[in-house]
């Protein structure tokens, strides 16, 4: 049934085809699809805009016949004929079809994910992520990257910390409003590897065009390594540059909102950053991953994301900065 | 060759009519004169809308533009939609009909210039307010939608009250605009103008302006809950104490979705004029399009769901919902093909408003199927939120209603002017907006489905954007370059130009009896009608109305007057007279306004100030402007026949008037009504376990109060027209001092437990039901004194009691108000 159905991951060859020809790939692109539920709905989207061309251009040789008089030789039963079957009959029963075909793939979309299936709890902050694997096996909070097992369905339990957000992964599926105190759920299902991207799609404040987050779908036994790597505590830096980063983290008190774990920084008002250096981008998909980004994002951080709640650091000497960005980037 | 009798009658219509001179100009209440002013305001705000846009677009043009900061830019984007939705695309609709409507009817004006003069001035005092607010930083920046908890929490500047308040009073005085077109359309019709006659254009004004009665209601209910909770701290849309955001986005779309037809279908009613006449042939289906725009405007209000889609609601809801969005696609689709047979069966001459018809209806057929594939709820999974939306509304809206509005423009400029516009420039903006549109917007689809979100100020290069998006930049400007056309087309000089001939497009309508210049009388004599098309199917017509061989063809004590008829069959049953040109609109609109905007500034003791200014003002107007005695009970109106010059109760637009009125508030009320029951349902805290209600004794004991009050209301009524003087005086003083007990004792019901507003959701609905009765109340007591002092000063009398008949009506409503508070708010957590 639907999208918990475990027949194997496939394109239909219609859809690969029209994405192919319209250049709609990318790693954002709800017409590229790698996950079940945007497999559907692509084709679904292919056939409707096909419907709607035909429709669009039947509308339009009407009209122009009219104008061009071809059709004031018939009588007045030839109009009314014309707004009958034109105006209700025929969209009547195009409608009717379009649902019955729309409304058939809803059950699957909503479906609840198989007992024993992954369960990922994303709440949406001000303009960030903050995303724990509740199973299986024990918890783990991470922020701003979701990495998924190809084939596995997935689901989301989704909330919000403080206003409205949006959690929509374009190319896996549909997308979920976040509420403060409410909870909603969204089922997805990977089908390939690959690396793709999500976005809040609802109007957030300020920076709301900067809350993105990076996805990685993986083979099974590559996902059950990251997710067991991401477990493990911080690999602290043992010496170097790096080394006097993680003193001045705590120094600067950016372990009262950090947890970074197997050290003392346990806060929780930011994203956790116990493997920080190893995330595909920094501050929500808004900077490139490297020492560079970290020194940008501490030295700049309104100029990258204006708004955002995290005090700036660029009073800090240059090379306290470089020492900080140097220690996040080795929490790997 | 007129005679000197027609002479004399047209010196004395000239003389009732002509607009004041001078700085008195701006004291003008008729409706040709306040028509422009209000279409050229809405003009004028859509090329601000539209300044916006360009902003956004030049932002926008390359991935991580630095043209704009994010605030900026969220302001722009938040003022651009606000903008285009509540000062362009609906006053527009008001403004045109308020010009043209009386001229399509047969009548000399509208039932109430003074309240669409009062509409004009809350409109450009509210709008300039709101414009304005962008240029000191301090615009609105939550969205048009205004979703808390962002607006409520998360935005301390006074951006989010200049839009609550703003737009309410904005949303008020466009309330105040329908009720008069309604009324209009019912009651001012040329005598023998059936229900099967009236021109198409005022039937869908009818539709549109009955939606904005039932739309605007929640959404005024809404914002005022919104700024409760943003000034007072009462907790509607926190969850944190027990309040829910999502009762706002019911609440709004519950009047934005309507919002979008009341938009589209007056725009489709021009084309409706326009059509036929350049088919040269009658409309073709015109109880079809009929129907189709009253099911229109009942199923509008079954589809707001469809902006909710990815909330996280139960499938059933989402499949329901889908059904109905798709439903409305059948009425719309059956107008379009009425419009395409009429040109069917005429031959269509080419012009301007041909070729913007033409191009709007092809731009506004792509919109209507992406809305198909949007109101598919798994689709809108995908698209909801994104640039495929954004290019899908403005598919609608460009090409369902601009369009249709610059073919109107093209189509009426010689009635307002005397002059046509010119065909080559109008040409070139066309082919310019049409080409440029589609480069802008066309591109939008795939940006959204390529995962391009809306209300972004930036986007990172490489996303599959760049090229898509500056294309979307060039045709805005391309677009714009035509708006800047028709904008030189209106504005240039055309005294070298002649006046055009009496009705140049040959059209069948009554509008196009207006001589070339006009005349400010409107229409010569008011013409007895007999057809849809009586310029093309009564013989001699033209000349008949021009020698005043109809009703009202002369102003004997040059006095304002038109003809009110009855609503079905157009029977005539009164001669109005109209009142002349006052300051007093603006003025009302000012110290009313006054309420809204110290109240943006937290000035809540001057706003209470202004705001009973503002009553104060209306009072004086009602008490010299409205329900005047006159020396003489009838006149002769022409054609042998004798109508009063007073009448009261239904045959009254007063009575209409107040009627519908109290239809738009009882709406209003029902929205709060709707928020308790929403809470109860999806809140397992609502009402908190073991909270005090407001007890049983307090609400019932106002309920029998005001019941009571209601009571001795119809008494008094019946004492006044058995004309006995002091039974009416008991009657209403006693009616008015129960009203005032009844109000205190509604608030003394959560006084009394002490329900504190803040602490909880529960509290605040309490609080705001009880409060929202009260007031009504007061109100009720306040017009029963105003009767009162009205038969004191004998300007109501047995006979004329107009303001009896009316406040009567008012009371049935103030009753049922209290009676519903009463029962949900203490009975209902006994039975739940």
């Amino acid at each position: 049934m639907g999208l918990s159905s475990r027949t194997s991951p496939r394109v239909p060859a219609p859809i690969a085809c029209a994405a192919w020809l319209s250049g709609c790939a990318g790693p954002q692109s709800a017409l590229d699809p790698a996950g079940r539920g945007a497999e559907r709905l692509a084709e679904l989207f292919w056939w409707m805009a096909g419907g709607a061309a035909v429709v669009w251009l039947a509308v339009a040789a009407l009209a122009v016949y009219a104008v061009r008089g071809g059709a004031r030789r018939a009588g007045g039963g030839a109009q009314r004929a014309l707004i009958v079957w034109g105006g209700a009959v025929v969209p009547t029963l195009v409608l009717g079809a379009l649902l019955a075909y729309g409304l058939s793939i809803l059950p699957g979309l909503l479906a609840s994910a198989p007992p024993g299936a992954l369960r990922i709890s994303v709440t949406g902050e001000q303009w960030w992520w903050r995303v724990r694997y509740e199973s299986p096996g024990e918890a783990v909070e991470l922020a701003n990257e979701i990495r998924l097992p190809a084939g596995e369905p997935v689901e989301f339990t989704l909330r919000s910390a403080d206003v409205l957000h949006s959690f929509w992964i374009p190319s896996l599926g549909g997308k979920m409003d976040m509420f403060p105190g409410r909870e909603t759920r969204l089922l997805l299902e990977p089908t390939r590897p690959g690396r793709l991207r999500g976005v809040c799609a609802e109007y957030c404040g300020e920076s709301h065009a900067l809350m993105a987050f990076d996805v990685v779908v993986l083979e099974k036994p590559e996902f059950a390594r990251w997710l067991a790597a991401q477990r493990r505590p911080a690999a602290v830096p043992a010496g170097g540059a790096a080394a006097r980063g993680g003193e001045l983290f705590g120094a600067n008190g950016c372990a009262a909102c950090h947890t970074v774990r197997g050290t003392g920084a346990d806060g929780v008002v930011g994203p956790d950053l116990t493997h920080a250096g190893g995330r595909l981008s920094i501050a929500a998909g808004t900077l490139p991953p490297g020492r560079a980004g970290f020194g940008r994002w501490l030295a700049k951080t309104h100029e990258v994301k204006p708004g955002a709640l995290m005090p700036h650091f660029g009073m800090l000497p240059p090379e306290d900065l470089t020492a900080l960005a140097a220690y996040l980037e080795a929490l790997r | 060759m007129t005679t000197p009798l027609e002479r004399d009658q047209e010196s004395r219509l000239l003389k009732a009519w002509t607009p004041p001179k001078g700085w008195r100009y701006w004291s003008e209440v008729n409706n040709t004169e306040v028509g422009v002013w209000y279409t050229a305001t809405a003009f004028l705000f859509f090329l601000f809308g539209g300044a916006l846009a360009l902003l956004m677009r030049i932002q926008l043009a390359r991935p991580g533009g630095d043209f704009l900061t994010a605030d900026a830019y969220n302001q722009v984007f938040t003022v651009h939609g606000s903008v285009m939705m509540f000062l362009f695309a609906i006053p527009i609709f008001e403004a045109v009909a308020v010009i043209f409507l009386p001229q399509m009817l047969g009548a000399r004006d509208l039932p109430f210039p003074r309240l669409s003069a009062f509409g004009y001035w809350c409109y450009l005092l509210g709008g300039l307010f709101l414009c304005g607010s962008i240029f000191f930083d301090a615009a609105p920046k939550g969205g048009w939608f205004m979703n808390p908890p962002l607006t409520s929490a998360y935005q301390t500047g006074i951006g989010a009250d200049i839009w609550l308040l703003g737009f309410s009073f904005i949303e008020i005085a466009a309330i105040a605009a329908a009720v008069e077109l309604i009324v209009g359309a019912l009651k001012c019709r040329a005598p023998g103008m059936r229900i099967n006659l009236i021109p198409l254009y005022a039937w869908y004004v009818l539709v549109a302006a009955v939606m904005v009665l039932f739309a605007f209601p929640p959404l005024i209910a809404g914002s005022m809950l919104l700024e409760l909770e943003r000034a007072f701290g009462w907790p509607f849309f926190d969850p944190s104490r027990g309040g829910d955001p999502l009762l706002w986005q019911h609440l709004f779309w519950l009047f934005g979705h309507p919002e979008v037809y009341i938009i589209f279908l007056p725009s489709v009613a021009l084309l409706a004029m326009i059509v036929p006449t350049f088919a040269r042939r009658p409309i073709v289906g015109y109880s079809w399009i009929v129907l189709s725009a009253v099911g229109t405007g009942f199923l509008s209000f079954g589809l707001w769901v469809h902006h909710m889609f990815t909330t996280g609601l139960p499938g059933v809801s989402l499949a329901l919902f889908s059904a109905a969005s798709e439903a409305v696609a059948i009425p719309t689709g059956v107008q379009l093909f009425c419009l395409i047979a009429t040109a069917a069966a005429g031959r269509v001459a080419g012009s301007v408003p041909m070729l913007f018809t033409a191009g709007g209806l092809s731009v506004f057929v792509v919109g209507g199927l992406t809305g198909v594939m949007l109101a598919l709820a798994p689709f809108d999974f995908q698209a909801h939120d994104t640039f495929f939306v954004v290019g899908h509304l403005h598919y609608v809206l460009i090409g369902g209603a601009l369009f249709p509005i610059l073919a109107g423009l093209y189509y009426y400029y010689p009635l307002v002017a005397g002059k046509k516009l010119s065909e080559r420039l109008g040409t070139l903006a066309f082919w310019l907006m049409f080409i440029g549109f589609n480069v802008a917007f066309l591109p939008m689809h795939l940006l959204g489905l390529r995962g391009m979100p809306r209300r972004v100020f930036t986007y990172p290069a490489g996303a599959g954007f760049d090229a898509l998006s500056l294309s979307s930049t060039i045709g805005a400007f391309i677009l714009a370059a035509g708006v800047a056309v028709i904008v030189w087309d209106v504005l240039r000089s055309k005294r070298g130009q002649p006046y055009c001939e009496r009705n140049p497009w040959a059209a069948g309508t009554l509008e196009w009896l207006q001589e070339m210049p006009s005349k400010p009388w409107g229409v010569r004599s008011i013409p007895e009608i007999d057809g849809r098309y009586p310029l093309w199917d009564q013989p001699d017509f033209e000349r008949d109305v021009d020698r005043g061989r109809f009703y009202l063809p002369d102003a004997d004590e040059e006095k304002r007057e038109s003809l009110v008829t009855s609503v079905i069959d157009a029977r005539p049953v009164q001669c109005l007279e109209l009142p002349g040109p006052s300051f007093v609109t603006p003025l009302a609109a000012l110290t009313i306004g006054g309420f809204f905007i110290f109240g943006t500034f937290g000035q809540w003791v001057l706003a209470l100030l202004s705001g009973a200014a503002g009553i104060g003002v209306v009072c004086w107007w009602l008490w010299t402007g409205t329900s005047v005695i006159l020396s003489q009970p009838d006149k002769d109106v022409g054609l042998g026949l004798t109508l009063p010059l007073y009448v009261s109760g239904p045959s009254s637009v007063g009575w209409w008037a107040m009627l519908i009125t109290m239809l738009a508030d009882a709406t209003a009320f029902l929205s709060l009504v709707f928020g308790y029951f929403f809470y109860w349902t999806v809140r397992d805290d609502f009402p908190p376990r073991g909270a005090a209600g407001p007890g049983a004794l307090w609400p019932c004991l106002a309920a029998s109060l005001l019941a009571g009050a209601w009571g001795l209301t119809m008494l008094a009524r019946r004492f006044n027209r058995l004309g006995r003087a002091t039974g009416f005086h008991a009657a209403i003083g006693g009616a008015g001092a129960l009203a005032l007990g009844g109000a205190a004792a509604l608030l003394a019901g959560p006084w009394s437990t002490g329900l504190e507003p803040t602490s909880h959701v529960y509290p605040a609905t309490v609080w705001m039901l009880a409060a929202w009765a009260a007031a009504h109340g007061l109100a009720g007591a306040l017009a029963l004194a105003y009767c009162a002092a009205r038969r004191l000063a004998g300007r109501l009398t047995a006979r004329c009691d107009g303001d009896l008949e009316n406040t009567a009506l008012f009371w049935h409503f103030v009753a049922a108000t209290a009676v519903i508070t009463v029962a949900v708010i203490a009975g209902f957590p006994l039975a739940a």
